[in-house]
């Protein structure tokens, strides 16, 4: 935490050279593939926060579109035993306008939650049981949005293959935490720069429910890329919701403090 | 709080956003004008209960709350003022208006301010909200309680690894409203609103003090908090009003309340609990509400979820104590969620006393019609009213009520 981000930088920069070359080493698909995903983290490391706003489009299967937008705010925990924190206020549209979401991800206990509801000025600490639900009415499950922590998943490297431009690994990753809609999820993730590009998501039985896309990557920092575009399309329901995010911030002083349930009620 | 007063608060928050404006001017700041208007109508069908009463089977009103919010730099100060108005066609008294907020928040990295006039909400639990304290109830606007008038208020919260602490001064007391003589939901005599007494020789003028202390331990979420000043719940005196007409005047006592607030929160479980003890209106007392929501999630594969809740009440103060409704009572209720683009949502709920099996019930459901738009629902009729209960006053004041409101 008290690291200097350029130091982190360097430390985690060293770690990524050192594990790329200890990649070609890995003896079973499972080592590959927890390896694959421990680069994924290290690469993310020491990001401190961000800011970003974005825009939800939910589209039905007539194709009728409506739209949320968000503010969201992101804490990096450097302890690796827990996740990051998160803020998410609505600004669109106006009946929930205010309405604050504040998430402390773990990594196998269920995240700590609450909601701020404006009306009554109430902040309730509301149950994370509910992984596998939709998040707003959009395609998206909670489960989908929380910070990528490399222990919720087991981790099985199937293949390498191209995918659009780039060369990718092709991973499978189980959920290891409770309550998840998922029994297994396929994940491409690019060579070049450890980027989630593709997941297909497997329902409890075992069916493709959705698939997710990221584009638009941006890279923040000289290290920290982020996808300015997800598209979660539902196969079961032709339903989708598409993710545009407006330019991210890093290290901008969000603080500690501003992630707290007390300070949900006073945050605009 | 009368007009003059009112406006005095405006002039200056008119001068504060105008200095802060000009001192922030390098800053980013933006002016967010925001809000809703809403067309309610409330539908009476029974009969009223006492001469001069106005049937008002049909009751429309209208409400008007902008909101003007000024964001000052990266949002470590903020200034907001939210106006409040009613036009009810019947309920004279339920023609009023308000100022819901006009505050400036400050953050800092370990403490935050906020002076003004605010709405503090404290609490857990569903059924009824005992520790909730700072501010009064605008009993005309809502029958659950949940409508509050602003409060002058001065906060100041410290964060530390132990929790937030939160110190309250609270000059100027808001006077409890009550529905008009000839409206319904009135009570069993006409309150005399606007000649209430008070315990303390400053009247409405005593500043109230309230300290509370919250934090979280990984699944529970506790608060522990202390008030001293005007109780926010009147009792009421029988008088003889110059007309020899037999009414209430409220009485305001000087509390101190010592209370609790603790969630614990358990996979789909929430454990709630909210416990007050109380003095000041005659004899000491008790009182808690203690339950429980669980919630069944993606009902039949839908994104659908259904809460379960269930709470008990107990209430242990006597006749020289405000009048409560919830001193030996069960409450039970379910919450639909439809997880839907239109947030649909349905509250169902029942109080029943366990002894006279006197019962209210209460039905609430909402819908978003479009970006601006939003329609409102909620039914409340009351069963097995006896002579002398808690709701025979308005047991013929079974109601629904339908708004639509706009949001800009």
């Amino acid at each position: 935490m008290k690291t200097t981000p350029v130091l982190k930088t360097l430390v985690s920069t060293l770690v990524v050279i050192a594990f790329s070359s200890h990649l070609a080493n890995a003896a079973s698909p499972e080592e590959k593939g927890l390896e694959i995903a421990q680069q994924i983290d290290l690469r993310d490391q020491g990001f401190g926060d961000s800011r970003t706003k974005l825009e939800m489009h939910l589209t039905n299967r007539h194709g009728e579109t409506s739209i949320r937008k968000m503010r969201l705010a992101t804490l990096e925990n450097s302890d690796p035993t827990v996740g990051d924190k998160s803020l998410t206020v609505f600004i669109f549209p106006r009946d929930i306008k205010g309405t604050a979401f504040l998430s402390f991800t773990k990594i196998l206990d269920p995240d700590d939650q609450w909601l701020y509801l404006p009306a009554l000025k109430r902040v309730k600490r509301i149950s994370s049981a509910n992984k596998s639900g939709p998040f707003v009415g959009s395609e998206f499950a909670y489960e989908d949005l929380v910070s990528f922590e490399v222990g919720k998943y087991d981790y099985k490297w199937l293949r390498d293959e191209a995918c659009g431009e780039l060369q990718c690994f092709v991973v499978e990753r189980f959920p290891k935490y409770e309550n998840s809609g998922y029994t297994r999820q396929t994940v491409w993730i690019d060579k070049a720069e450890y980027r989630i590009q593709k997941v297909d998501f497997y329902d409890r039985k075992d069916s493709l429910l959705k698939t997710l896309v990221q584009s638009n990557y941006e890279q923040y920092l000289a290290q920290y890329w982020r996808p300015l575009k997800m598209v979660m399309v539902n196969h079961q329901t032709g339903k989708s919701t598409e993710l545009v995010f407006s330019s991210y911030e890093f290290q901008v002083g969000v603080k500690d403090n501003d992630f707290t349930p007390n300070r949900l009620k006073l945050i605009r | 709080m009368v007009l003059s007063n009112h406006l005095h608060h405006i002039q200056r928050f008119v001068l504060a956003l105008a200095i802060t404006g000009v001192v922030a001017a390098p800053a980013a700041a933006e002016l967010e004008i925001g809000g809703s208007s809403a067309l309610e109508i409330r539908v009476f069908p029974n009969k009223t209960s006492y001469a001069g009463q106005r049937r008002a089977t049909l009751s429309p009103s209208i409400v008007l709350e902008p909101e003007f919010i000024y964001v000052i730099g990266q949002g470590d100060d903020t200034l907001t003022l939210t106006p409040f108005m009613r036009l009810d066609s019947h309920d004279e008294r339920r023609s009023h208006y308000d100022i819901r907020e006009m505050t400036w928040v400050h953050l800092a990295d370990n403490w935050d301010t906020t002076i003004g006039i605010g709405k503090i909400f404290w609490g857990v639990t569903e059924s009824r909200h005992l520790v909730d304290i700072i501010n009064q109830t605008d009993t005309v606007e809502g029958a659950d309680g949940e409508d509050k008038l602003g409060q002058p208020l001065f906060n100041l919260n410290i964060i530390t690894d132990w929790g937030t602490v939160g110190g309250y001064v609270l000059p100027g007391f808001r006077e409890r409203t009550f529905a008009d003589d000839d409206a319904r939901l009135r009570g069993p005599k006409p309150i005399q609103a606007d000649d209430a007494t008070y315990d303390s020789s400053a009247g409405n003028k005593h500043v109230d003090l309230a300290l509370r202390w919250s934090h979280t331990f990984g699944d529970v979420d506790i608060g522990l908090s202390q008030f001293y000043g005007t109780s926010r719940e009147p009792g009421m005196k029988s008088v003889t009003r110059f007309d020899g007409v037999a009414v209430f005047q409220p009485h305001y006592d000087i509390i101190n309340q010592s209370a609790l607030e603790l969630q614990l929160t358990s996979g789909p479980w929430l454990w709630k609990l909210e416990s007050i003890v109380r003095r000041g209106h005659g004899k000491d007392f008790m009182a808690s509400v203690a339950g429980f929501e669980y919630t069944f999630y993606q009902i039949a594969e839908s994104p659908m979820d259904i809460g379960v809740l269930a709470e008990y009440l107990y209430d242990g103060r006597d006749s020289s104590a405000p009048v409560t409704l919830a001193d030996d009572d069960i409450f039970m209720g379910a919450r639909l969620v439809f997880n839907d683009v239109e947030d649909s949502s349905i509250l169902a709920g029942v109080v029943v006393d366990k002894n006279s099996r006197e019962t209210s019930m209460s039905f609430e459901a909402e819908r978003r019609l479009s970006d601006q738009l939003k329609i409102q629902a909620e039914l409340r009729w009351f069963a097995r009213v006896p002579d002398n209960g808690s709701f025979s006053g308005i047991k013929n004041d079974d109601f629904l009520m339908i708004r639509l409101a706009r949001f800009f």
